[in-house]
């Protein structure tokens, strides 16, 4: 295998609030793509007939199933956010530290702001479950 | 100066065609999924989760089963490419490396294939009101 360019490697930067951001995009990244066998499972579940769908609900109503799908709800919400500000920067704006700096604490905050409302819709909004 | 780029400086960067369509490719999804995520979590807040029934009904409902079947096709295709490069960063081993590339796209279209597979056969039975039919045959 040809030796070709990569992302420069973590061990060059300097430690800094814009790389924090970075990483957690790339970790958000990561755990959401784990969920997709969540998804996978849950269809299947509804494919399968009701006794396999009331299986997989008490799977995913329990302990373990509500603290990955309030890590997906967090997970999400950052991604999301994140993805908006890295696709401001693919336009080629917003790349001024200052402003890099100031939308880092934009997608912190709103992030916050986003997963809490999205908490409190699947867990407390009281929908028929 | 000519501006044909020498060609030592060209050997073994890779194809810049498929860099390029990599790159486009993460972008492209990345837009395709803002409306799709918000609108499939939206859906999910809801539906109650629970009901067997209503949630086959939401499923086969409507363009609902070809919203489903786009979204699981870009959410596949953009978190494998994004698995992809975070594998190439990470993984030194060049053999552990193509085995970690090969798993993950492996696993990716696996995902995408079956969940597809599972909405349209949801389709397919709500349709057929009860009467199960298997790899699209009727068995009595
Ligand atoms: C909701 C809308 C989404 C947007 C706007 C979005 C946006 C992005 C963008 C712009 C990138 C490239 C970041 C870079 O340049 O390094 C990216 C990377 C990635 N995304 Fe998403 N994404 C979304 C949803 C998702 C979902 C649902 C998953 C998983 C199922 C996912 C998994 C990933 C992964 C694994 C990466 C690679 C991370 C990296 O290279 O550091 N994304 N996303």
């Amino acid at each position: 295998m040809r030796q070709r360019p990569l992302s420069p490697h973590i061990g060059v930067y300097k430690f800094g609030y814009t790389m924090a951001t970075s990483i957690v995009h790339r970790a958000t990244g990561i755990v959401l793509s784990v969920g997709l066998i969540a998804l996978t499972y849950w269809l299947i579940a509804a494919a399968s007939g009701p006794e396999s769908y009331t299986s997989a609900v008490t799977v995913l109503a329990g302990g373990l199933g509500q603290f990955l799908i309030g890590g997906w709800l967090f997970a999400f919400s950052y991604h999301l956010l994140n993805g908006l500000r890295h696709l401001n920067w693919d336009l080629g704006r917003g790349l001024e530290k200052a402003e890099a700096r100031g939308s880092a604490t934009i997608v912190v905050v709103a992030t916050l702001l986003l997963a809490g409302a999205f908490i409190y819709a699947a867990f407390f909004a009281g929908v028929p479950r | 100066m000519s501006l044909r780029s020498p060609l030592s400086k060209i050997l073994g960067r890779g194809s810049a065609k498929q860099g390029v369509s990599h790159w486009w490719v993460q972008r492209v999804t990345a837009i395709a999924l803002i409306p799709l995520t918000l609108w499939f979590a939206y859906q999910l807040i809801h539906l109650p989760l629970a009901d067997y029934d209503a949630v086959r009904r939401w499923v086969a409902t409507g363009l609902n089963p070809a919203w489903l079947l786009i979204f699981i096709g870009a959410v596949a295709w953009h978190s494998s490419l994004g698995v992809q490069v975070v594998i190439e960063d990470y993984v030194p081993h060049k053999g552990a490396k193509v085995v970690a590339l090969l798993t993950s796209t492996f696993l990716h279209v696996v995902l995408a294939v079956v969940s597809s597979y599972a909405v349209l056969y949801i389709v397919i039975t709500n349709f057929c009101g009860g009467i199960i039919p298997v790899g699209f045959l009727y068995l009595h």
